[in-house]
């Protein structure tokens, strides 16, 4: 994407950002509080108002509605999960392969989110609403992936995670990306954990990129880290 | 005892009638969170298209089906054309253009079709009765309960019905699986619009046809959706029965035929005084 901006209402948000998503790769977006970085995924799929470029294997995107962006299989874990709430675990999980045609596909890629996820399994028929923090992020993750995505936009996967669960988490995301050739955009507070997983990464700041290279770069460089990371 | 049990009987066959009529109020309500007041009128409206079917000489169970399909497609055209651009709207506004709707599809019934009454057949067969029940009765009972099965095995197990539900809850998750929302809530409309049809159709040999032949039993399916909870499909249906039984028997041995309608009016004050969620509502489970 280049020159993307974005606004709310009157209030301009991202001034112009320039990105690049390799096929396949895993992408870090950091930032501190109020960046942008939730405004950036919000842009890519169509949920808030652009200007700019948005190409997606080709295509240009940007304007399209919601759901036809979903459709070229971009999937977005959203802040704050968007569980349904007053659906059961597993309408939830439905509702996220909605746009496929194929039953028994369906019924694999059920499996094989319980398999990454047993806890989810084990609450299937309880009503999402009454699921822990965790068990819905679980959810939201499990819920994009039954889209089959190319591409998968996650907003802070890692929001309410005990800390040994968001490693099994993290190790998760790194075997679907492995598997099935699932392309990351992560967005992440923690930002140790978000380069270690990621091949490169952008910084962005009020709305700019500020910074971006290789993950292992930024984490190397003991300035920037300070400087933009703070820690 | 068996001149209340008769009441009972009774009650349960107009019970089912306001039950769908409520569950029709339910499910727009759960899309836009407002009380569609037109409810009524768009049944009665249905009605007449029925009528002038059958008068046109279609026998009476084509003419049900295609009045049950052309209301479906003007419950659509009416969300698409008439809803949709005061989507964003202040609940007031989208409240008048409710009302007005009420108002036009009133005078329009009444300047097609003219304010004289008009009877309306009843297709079930003498054989149907049974000993405290009239056929029509026991048939409208019955046409009810298959509505009401079909409604709920469509949402509880088809992807559409699925998405249906999710898109009345939370739009914004569902585009993001790539459910097209706005289109979802046009079902919604069509569907309850269909429902409405069955209902106005259901009622008519009874109360007769005419223009405000709807007036008092949306009220009385009014009453039944906020007793059941506004937003409880089962609620309304229940609350449906709960209130056609509650009506015959307190206008049979209480309060007297008159009064019935204030029957209604009660169930709708105490409601919203007592209980404002009612009986089968959503006390929300959500965490925070
Ligand atoms: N719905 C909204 N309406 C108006 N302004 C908004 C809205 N959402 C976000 N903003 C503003 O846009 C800016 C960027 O917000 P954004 O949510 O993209 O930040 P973020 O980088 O995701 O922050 P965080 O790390 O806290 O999640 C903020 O200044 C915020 O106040
Ligand atoms: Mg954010």
């Amino acid at each position: 994407m280049s020159g993307l901006r974005a606004a709310y209402g009157q209030t301009r948000v991202l001034h112009g950002i320039d990105f690049r998503l390799e096929e396949k790769s895993i992408t870090a977006l950091l930032g501190a509080n109020g960046a942008g970085k939730t405004t950036t995924l919000r842009a890519l799929c169509g949920m808030v108002r652009t200007e700019g470029e948005v190409r997606f294997a080709g295509r240009r995107i940007e304007g399209w509605r919601t759901e036809d962006v979903v459709r070229l299989g971009i999937a977005h874990v959203p802040d704050g999960r968007g569980t349904f709430l007053h659906l059961t675990t597993e309408e939830n999980l439905r509702l996220g392969a909605y746009t496929s045609r194929d039953k028994t596909q369906v019924a694999q890629d059920l499996e094989r989110v319980y398999g990454y996820f047993p806890r989810l399994k084990e609450r299937s028929r309880q009503q999402a609403g009454t699921l822990s923090g965790g068990e819905q992020q679980m959810l939201a993750v499990s819920r994009a992936l039954m889209l089959r995505p190319k591409l998968m936009l996650l907003d802070e996967p890692s929001f309410g995670l005990a800390p040994l669960v968001v490693r099994e988490l993290f190790s998760i995301l790194r075997t679907i990306n492995a598997e099935s050739g699932v392309a990351l955009m992560l967005v992440e507070q923690n930002a140790a954990m978000a380069l270690n997983l990621a091949e490169r990464a952008y910084v962005i700041e009020t709305g700019r990129v500020v910074l971006h290279g290789s993950a292992a770069d930024i984490k190397s460089d003991d300035a920037v880290r300070r400087a933009y990371l703070g820690y | 005892m068996e001149a209340v049990l008769l009441q009972v009987l009774a009650g349960l066959s107009n019970g089912g009638i306001y039950a769908s009529l409520a569950l029709a109020l339910v499910m727009i309500y759960q899309a836009t969170h407002l009380v569609n007041f037109a409810q009524g009128e768009m049944a009665m409206f249905a009605t007449y298209i029925a009528w002038s079917l059958i008068n046109a000489g279609f026998g009476y169970w084509p003419a049900f089906f295609l009045t049950v399909g052309i209301a479906f497609v003007l419950g659509v055209l009416l969300e698409r054309l008439v809803i949709r651009p005061v989507e964003n709207a202040p609940v007031l506004a989208v409240v008048v253009v409710f009302i007005g709707l009420l108002v036009i599809l009133n005078s329009v019934a009444g300047w097609i079709f003219s304010y004289t009454i008009k009877s309306f057949p009843s297709p079930f067969p003498g054989a149907l009765g049974i000993r405290y029940m009239s056929p029509h009765q026991v048939g409208a009972l019955l046409v009810t309960l298959i509505v009401l099965a079909l409604l709920y095995l469509f949402f509880r197990f088809t992807p559409l019905g699925l998405a249906m539900r999710a898109a009345a809850q939370n739009p914004v998750s569902s585009r993001l699986v790539g459910i097209r929302v706005g289109w979802m809530l046009a079902l919604g409309w069509g569907l309850a619009a269909a429902v409405g049809a069955v209902a106005g159709m259901m009622v008519a040999p009874i109360v007769y046809l005419d223009p405000n032949m709807m007036a008092g039993i949306l009220l009385y399916a009014f009453a039944a959706a906020l007793l059941g909870g506004i937003d409880s499909p089962g609620g309304a249906v229940v609350g449906g029965l709960v209130v056609g039984v509650l009506e015959n028997l307190l206008g049979a041995f209480v309060i007297g035929n008159e009064l019935k309608l204030v029957v209604a009016l009660v169930l709708i004050v105490g409601v919203l005084l007592v209980r404002p969620s009612g009986f089968f509502g959503s006390v929300q489970v959500t965490r925070v």
